[in-house]
């Protein structure tokens, strides 16, 4: 992200005067009462982390093989949880869908990772990755959380080098690092272009470890399906084995969920194919509270979609933007030729035109906004999908005659081949086709400074939950957020729970186990029992279409409300009409699609609530009422400093909005600006 | 264009399989083979039949969950993974034949989908290196030499998908060993737990029932990550120095 000049916000008398800025949600929810973290000491900020882990009581070494830890999800933050845990003494159990912890999408994130090492001795610190990150996510964030997420990074870089994660060295043997996203000083550790690979292999490694030891039992292939709560305190979950159908009681003293993002609810996103928000919505459902759900993050630079078949969309680091020149034909009748028989002077670098002093290196809701404007007007290239080519220029060739190929295959080499994998189009030789895809997500489960939700006992990790990147995440700082949560913040956040355990046995006969099967039973029988005409798929990829066109890029009241009324009326004929063959003591993907989806679709619409709620535009969420003359994205920190925490009142009720405000102590609010 | 899939199917783990044709109209090129795969899954779900069920994840080349054995070949004709494989390498009329990994140490759950737990039991056998979380030293206590490194990452690069193994005429996982054990071995943080390392992989993937190494390197041609033979040199010098030191 572009480090841009402030200009604190001195009246500006357009928009100056009424508090007021309208509730476009008004009738779609219930007003509840306010919500705050009560876990955050007071005092200096760079003090309340070193305080916290003094006060949280400890659990001594030998009663914690009396405890009892459920982690749901084996991603950066999940498996450094269960291998952390593990090592400590407690007893762990891990979840995971597919066949190997291994597989968790972490995996897929290439740019690298932020750590305040300073080793450049370029002016870093752990209060300058705060500020950064804050001012980053549109202050939208809880300080509290950033602080402490700067302060342990360094830690993270210690104990990944340890594992034998293999970063990129300079000559002297030292870690090389580099800037990353235009940010000023040079704080971004990498291992070439997969660095969320080899770190989620480093905690991989850690957990098997555990496995070994005996300390962590691995369930593969096991989905959780439901939350067991008993006298409010979460105590377990429902998990099906994927193989054989069987549906299981595992029982708990705490239960963590690590089960990343819901970018899926797009159907094409850069997420996995098994992605999904299935763990977070049922504990939702349960009583923790889903905190800024249309805080969403579309990235600019992904490969385009090429037919209706697509199943998912693929990234291409956000580097090459740092080299290749953006572009789309000036004229529409050009948009079907060759890009190399286009002559410079009918060539629109729009980026350029629009922002002449970030160009291409405008942050990327901007970027992706631009992209998304010019193919509506029309003039976007690229195979036509549904009537529209949806897909803008990156071109390499001034970068080529300036570095020369080699020099360009240095540094770009692993995206190149995968784009040339992917398009059949050699970059070198022709530009390459970029549009903006979903990411990310900043939203998820509310959680306090000890990262437990709102139900007692449910602690929440990783991309799952919603406190450290505000209205919008910088590069780099999803696997830094991941592996603090689950290496150096979780363990003693919740040792503080656990003093109080073990809690009183719960038998697998209690009534809230009984009923949280039978909920989970109801569901499979349900979907096999329809006798339906439509596939899971089609009802996914139609939610999708709603999801993309109403909460993505550019959100407005209309749009939103239409979005509201059809995800309604899709859900309703998904119950009655969904289509899943097989049976349920078997493998049988369209079930685990179906319940996935179902899912999806109670998201969506919440997902358009708090985007409706929220008449501002910050970080990821634009709306279209507010921005300035110049389409620039405009804050109203008066009315809406705060985080949406949102309530689930029973299925056909009003969800009822908590609202948490921000206070900000360390760091002062300011209006972002590009121009 | 038109392709003839026969594709092999299995309800179970216990029942026998057999392979099946079907036909497919309408193929893009610019189709990846998975998402042909669940184009031919949606026309089998509209006419009331039973979808083929196969593993597939990060659809990006990087998580190692999918796997085929297409034409014979581990993850098909190009070296990548079969997510990566894109119908453009085939030809209107092509016919292929789709299996799932071969391998006594990956059991057939359902059609294509195979259990690969043996490779997770290999791995907590000896692949890591020992250091709980908090006691490491200062990122910087010890340099690497950027060679060493360059190399460790290299092979670092392995997914885990078991290509190796579908590949090899031995059913061996001497690769996928070997690619952790040098990855480990190159880094001076994996020298304390060398021989104790590859002495409880080697053991472990006995165990499990992979077969042994006898060069024939088709391993190394199958692998979407291109992981050099060499790796097998090295676990061998490294097993071999072990049993010197008398582990």
């Amino acid at each position: 992200m572009t480090d841009m000049p402030d200009t604190t916000l001195t009246g500006d008398p357009s928009h100056d005067a009424p508090a007021d800025h309208g509730d476009d949600a008004a009738g779609y929810y219930t007003p509840g009462d306010p919500i705050r973290d009560t876990k955050a000491p007071e005092g200096p900020i760079d003090e309340r982390w070193q305080t916290r882990k003094f006060e949280a009581r400890l659990v001594n070494p030998a009663n914690r093989r009396k405890l009892d830890i459920i982690i749901v999800g084996t991603g950066l933050a999940g498996a450094s949880a269960a291998a952390t845990l593990g090592e400590a003494g407690y007893n762990v159990k891990s979840f995971c869908y597919q066949d190997s912890p291994r597989r968790a999408h972490s995996i897929a994130a290439q740019g690298g990772i932020n750590a305040a090492k300073n080793y450049k001795e370029d002016g870093d610190s752990a209060h300058r990755l705060f500020y950064d990150t804050v001012k980053g996510g549109d202050y939208r964030s809880r300080e509290s959380n950033v602080y402490r997420l700067a302060e342990v990074s360094t830690n993270i870089i210690d104990q990944c080098v340890a594992q034998g994660v293999p970063f990129a060295r300079e000559y002297g043997g030292l870690l090389d690092n580099r800037s990353f996203g235009g940010v000023q000083v040079s704080r971004t550790f990498y291992a070439r272009g997969q660095t969320g690979q080899q770190l989620l292999i480093g905690a991989y490694q850690a957990m098997e470890r555990q496995v070994a030891a005996g300390t962590v039992e691995q369930f593969t292939r096991h989905e959780m399906l439901e939350l067991v709560v008993v006298d409010g305190k979460a105590r377990g979950i429902i998990a099906r084995d994927m193989v054989t159908g069987e549906i299981q009681t595992h029982l708990a003293d705490v239960v963590v969920l690590a089960s990343g993002g819901y970018g899926n609810v797009f159907f094409l996103s850069t997420n996995a194919m098994g992605s999904n928000v299935t763990a977070a919505w049922r504990a939702h459902r349960k009583g923790a509270y889903m905190a800024n759900p249309c805080y969403t993050q579309i990235h600019p630079t992904c490969i385009p979609v090429t037919g209706s078949h697509q199943s998912k969309l693929t990234l291409m680091s956000e580097s090459l933007r740092n080299d290749g020149r953006i572009w789309v034909p000036k004229k529409k009748s050009d948009c079907e030729k060759d890009p190399r028989d286009i002559p410079e002077e009918d060539r629109d670098y729009y980026l350029e035109r629009i922002y002449p002093s970030f160009g291409n290196l405008v942050p990327r809701d901007i970027a992706s906004r631009a992209a998304k404007n010019v193919c509506d007007e029309g003039r976007g290239v690229g195979p036509e999908v549904d009537g529209v080519r949806r897909g803008v220029y990156l071109d390499f060739s001034s970068a080529i005659e300036r570095l020369g190929r080699d020099g360009i295959e240095e540094k770009y080499d692993n995206l190149f081949d995968m784009y040339a994998r992917i398009t059949g189009e050699n970059p070198y030789e022709t530009p390459m086709r970029i549009y903006p895809a979903v990411h990310y997500v900043m939203g998820g489960l509310w959680v306090d400074y000890d990262l437990q939700s709102t139900i007692p006992g449910l602690f929440v990790t990783g991309e799952a939950n919603f406190s450290d990147h505000g209205a919008n995440r910088l590069g780099a700082s999803a696997l830094m957020q991941g592996l603090a949560d689950g290496y150096f913040v979780l363990p003693h956040t919740i040792r503080d729970y656990l003093a109080d355990g073990p809690f009183e046995k719960v038998d697998e006969s209690h009534p809230a186990v009984l009923e949280a099967r039978k909920s989970v039973e109801d569901r499979v029988t349900h979907f096999l029992s329809t006798s339906g005409t439509r596939s899971v798929d089609s009802y996914h990829r139609e939610l999708g279409n709603i999801m993309w066109e109403y909460c993505g890029m550019e959100r407005t009241e209309d749009g939103l409300k239409k979005a509201i009324d059809l995800i309604r009326t899709l859900k309703d004929d998904f119950w009655r009409n969904v289509k899943v063959l097989g049976t349920a003591d078997s493998l049988n993907q369209s079930l685990e699609k179906a319940g996935r989806v179902a899912d999806f679709m109670e998201l969506g619409e919440l997902m358009c609530i708090d985007a409706l709620n929220r008449r501002e535009s910050c970080g990821g969420h634009f709306r279209g009422e507010s921005q300035t003359e110049d389409g620039e994205a405009l804050r109203h920190d008066d009315q809406f400093a705060y985080v949406a925490a949102w309530e689930f009142a029973g299925d056909g009720e009003l969800p009822v909005l908590h609202k948490e405000d921000l206070v900000y102590t360390a760091i002062e609010m300011k209006q972002r600006s590009y121009k | 264009m038109k392709v003839t899939l026969k594709i092999w199917r299995q309800p179970d783990a216990a029942s026998a399989g057999a392979m099946h044709t079907y036909e497919l109209d309408g193929v893009s090129s610019d189709m990846s083979f998975l998402e042909m795969l669940d184009v031919l899954n949606e026309d089998l779900i509209a006419k009331g039949e039973d979808p083929v069920a196969f593993d597939s994840d990060c659809r990006e080349g990087i998580c190692g969950m999918c796997g085929l054995m297409i034409n014979g070949q581990a993850h098909g004709p190009e070296v990548t993974t079969t997510c990566q494989l894109h119908m453009r390498s085939f030809k209107d009329g092509d016919e292929i034949v789709i299996e799932p990994w071969r391998s006594d140490a990956f059991p057939v759950i359902k059609d294509l989908v195979v259990d690969r737990s043996a490779f997770d039991r290999i791995i907590q056998a000896g692949g890591y290196i020992s250091v709980n979380t908090g006691s490491a030293p200062e990122a910087h206590s010890v340099p690497v030499p950027r060679d060493d490194a360059i190399r460790a990452f290299n092979v670092a690069t392995c997914i885990g998908c078991g290509a190796c193994v579908a590949a090899c005429p031995n059913g061996s996982a001497s690769l996928f060993m070997g690619a952790k054990i040098t990855h480990l071995g190159e880094l001076p943080q994996g020298q304390p737990e060398r021989d104790t390392r590859v002495v409880g992989m080697v053991a472990q993937h006995d165990a499990e029932g992979f077969g042994g190494c006898t060069n024939i390197g088709e391993c190394t041609a199958a692998c979407p990550k291109e992981i050099p033979l060499d790796v097998i040199s090295r676990l061998n010098w490294d097993l071999h120095a072990a049993l010197r030191h008398g582990r």
